[in-house]
């Protein structure tokens, strides 16, 4: 009975956990932690274009070069732009209040924004940016209107004329073969030096990235998990069996 | 060892307390499945204490630092994140497990007479729970953490006259600041602990004075053999010590799944918002307390109408604190000769379905965004939620009841 009502339970909180998310349609997204290779593209990409605006203060380059088995070395040369130590936080050398005046209000810290927002947000998002010139800086994003950052992968994903088909996945026309929404983008104000394929790749990683970072240890935990239970269920084995000996004798 | 005990019993009477504690103390044979529920409820306040415990030795409780050293407990401290996780996670099975615990207590009258004192003792256990989650969600200083203490104190606002002052003694601020976070911290780390440790001394004391109830809610000590040994009581050591461990292994098992694979409970253990550092600036589009409060929450969203010159917002927090403070007079409010639901009309088991649906409804009402329909909705099943408590004088004596047997029925 008791399982009952807690499986009953347990089966509602992801409906719950809906009913205050975002009315914007998402790209669905499932992270992979496992990955290594994928959270490697994703760190460097992090670093190289996101890092100049937003910390990542929560963290530690360290734990950061481990889990994703990048030499320490490495790390310092190719993914450090400050002068911190590897053992340090992830900050970076804005002045807030400079970037305050720029951006309107200072880039967020990025540690937890995938735990924020959702991972889907996160990886909608950033492939959600468009050419709107009745905005100060030129662009504008269908799943943040009116954001005050700009589209700094630009160069990579190239700038969108037209609002970007944001969670409507692709899919196959069946008379003619054709493939609707395969690039989130229809139209290109500017080309990229990526297709849309190999963009939705490159922010998968990133996001990848970023979920990790929002929660490291969810591999180790759930790794672990599975051990506590089985040593729970064993624990339940034996506490039944001591229970049926004593409770033999009440009648 | 015997020696031992002997010279310690000489001094102090700890044999004597195992036997009226433990060894001796004679519980009824038919407990069911709802009866598991006070002992997890011990085993969860346990794992409270003691995780709370470590997670004090590297919490910062400034309004600063409070933010970032959750998060060097969840990366940088040696299992911190499960010492977090095991304390979140436990706050939330504490009240299911006390929801469950109360709900077997409606349904076989463990209130009514001898053991109102226990019901009292409980429903004060249940008081201070509030007080000890509510300061306790303020202390990771997260967005939600801020805005949710900032709706709950105001709401001492709308009290008439005293209202401001309180609210800003409570807060020691004029808005939720390092200052109240401090004092929270050490309300909720040492000062409610307290009292709720002693709360549960005293429930279990009076408990173990009057004895338990059982299914039947037949009093066992009318029947006892020779030895003066209740018929249907069995010694809770070692027959419910080792019962009780299985359902010690149910509850590990799913309380374990819930915080090692959804430490966030789908966003309701952990509010999503709450990954976000506290801003007063910046208010959240939807505030939500955690679902524990959400049934009172959405009371006092449901009045909306100011009476006698008085604010919509004073009545509705007179609403939440009624539908509280009623829950203590219930074992004067239940006229019936019989305890159990077994033996209850169907009039007693009407009125408590209705009343569990209407409870757990004004929970998810209270999760979500109020619209015009749900309000209307919430107004009904508040309404309902008292009139369970109001009639019951009446129903109770009106209907008929079974006639309840001399010995427990398995």
């Amino acid at each position: 009975m008791r399982k009952l009502i807690f499986g009953l339970f347990i089966a509602v909180l992801p409906a719950l956990g809906l009913a205050a998310g975002s009315t914007v349609p998402l790209d669905s997204f499932e992270s992979d932690h496992s990955d290594k290779a994928s959270l490697q593209r994703g760190a460097a990409l992090f670093t190289n274009y996101c890092m100049g605006c937003h910390s990542m203060e929560y963290a530690r380059y360290k734990r950061v070069a481990d889990d994703l088995e990048i030499p320490d070395e490495l790390y310092e040369e190719n993914l450090i732009f400050t002068s911190a130590k590897i053992g340090e936080l992830m900050k970076n050398s804005m002045n807030k209040d400079m970037a305050a005046d720029w951006f309107g209000a200072p880039p967020p810290d990025l540690t937890l924004e995938t735990r924020l927002r959702g991972e889907a947000w996160v990886y909608s998002y950033l492939r959600g940016f468009y050419k709107d010139e009745s905005r100060p800086l030129g662009v504008n994003n269908v799943v943040f209107p009116a954001v005050g950052m700009p589209h700094v992968l630009v160069g990579m994903q190239g700038l969108c004329a037209v609002e970007p088909n944001i969670g409507t996945p692709a899919s196959v026309e069946p008379l003619s073969g054709n493939i609707n929404n395969a690039d989130v983008c229809p139209e290109y104000a500017i080309e990229g030096s990526m297709s849309g394929a190999e963009f939705d790749q490159a922010m998968y990683d990133l996001t990848n990235f970023m979920s990790y970072m929002g929660d490291p240890v969810k591999l180790e935990r759930e790794r672990l998990g599975i051990f506590v239970l089985i040593f729970v269920a064993i624990f339940f084995v034996f506490a039944y069996l001591l229970n049926r000996e004593y409770w033999k004798d009440v009648h | 060892m015997q020696k031992l005990i002997n010279w310690v019993d000489e001094r102090l009477p700890i044999v004597d307390a195992w036997n009226k504690h433990l060894g001796k103390y004679y519980a009824p044979k038919n407990f069911n499945v709802w009866y598991f529920f006070g002992s997890l409820a011990m085993l969860v306040l346990v794992n409270q204490l003691v995780t709370g415990i470590w997670l004090t030795m590297s919490y910062n409780p400034s309004g600063e630092g409070a933010f970032a050293s959750v998060e060097y407990i969840m990366r940088d401290v040696e299992w911190g994140w499960l010492l977090r996780y095991l304390h979140s996670t436990g706050a939330s099975a504490f009240f299911v497990v006390v929801y469950l615990h109360m709900f077997r207590g409606l349904m076989y009258g463990s209130y009514q007479k001898p053991r109102e004192l226990i019901w009292i003792f409980g429903m004060l256990i249940y008081l201070i729970l509030m007080a000890e989650a509510f300061m306790g969600y303020l202390l990771p200083w997260g967005q939600m953490s801020y805005w949710g203490a900032q709706v709950i104190v105001n709401l001492f606002g709308a009290i008439p006259v005293i209202g401001e002052d309180l609210s800003l003694w409570i807060r020691g601020d004029y808005l939720i600041s390092g200052i109240t976070l401090n004092r929270f911290f050490a309300l909720h780390v040492v000062a409610l602990p307290i009292v709720l440790l002693g709360l549960v001394v005293l429930h279990i004391l009076a408990l173990h004075e009057v004895g338990s109830n059982n299914p039947d809610g037949i009093d066992i000590k009318k029947n006892k053999d020779e030895n003066g040994i209740p018929k249907d009581g069995i010694p809770f050591h070692p027959y419910y010590t080792v019962h009780d461990l299985l359902g010690v292994g149910v509850f590990f098992f799913i309380f374990f799944i819930v915080v090692f694979f959804f430490p966030e409970g789908g966003g309701l253990f952990i509010e999503k918002p709450n990954f976000e550092p506290a801003n007063p600036l910046k208010t959240p589009n939807h505030i939500a307390p955690v679902w524990y409060f959400t049934p009172f929450y959405a009371m006092l969203r449901a009045v909306t109408i100011d009476l006698f010159g008085l604010d919509a917002k004073f009545w509705g927090v007179v609403v939440m604190g009624a539908a509280i403070a009623i829950l203590f007079v219930l074992p004067w409010l239940d006229k019936s000769p019989v305890r159990s639901m077994r033996y209850k009309g169907w009039l007693s088991r009407i009125a408590l379905a209705i009343f569990a649906v209407s409870f757990v409804v004004l929970g998810y009402l209270g999760l979500v965004p109020a619209t015009e329909g749900r309000t209307m909705v919430a107004q009904v099943l508040t309404v309902l939620y008292f009139l369970y408590f109001i009639l019951m004088p009446f129903y109770t004596r009106m209907e008929k009841t079974k006639p309840v047997p001399e010995r427990v029925t398995g």
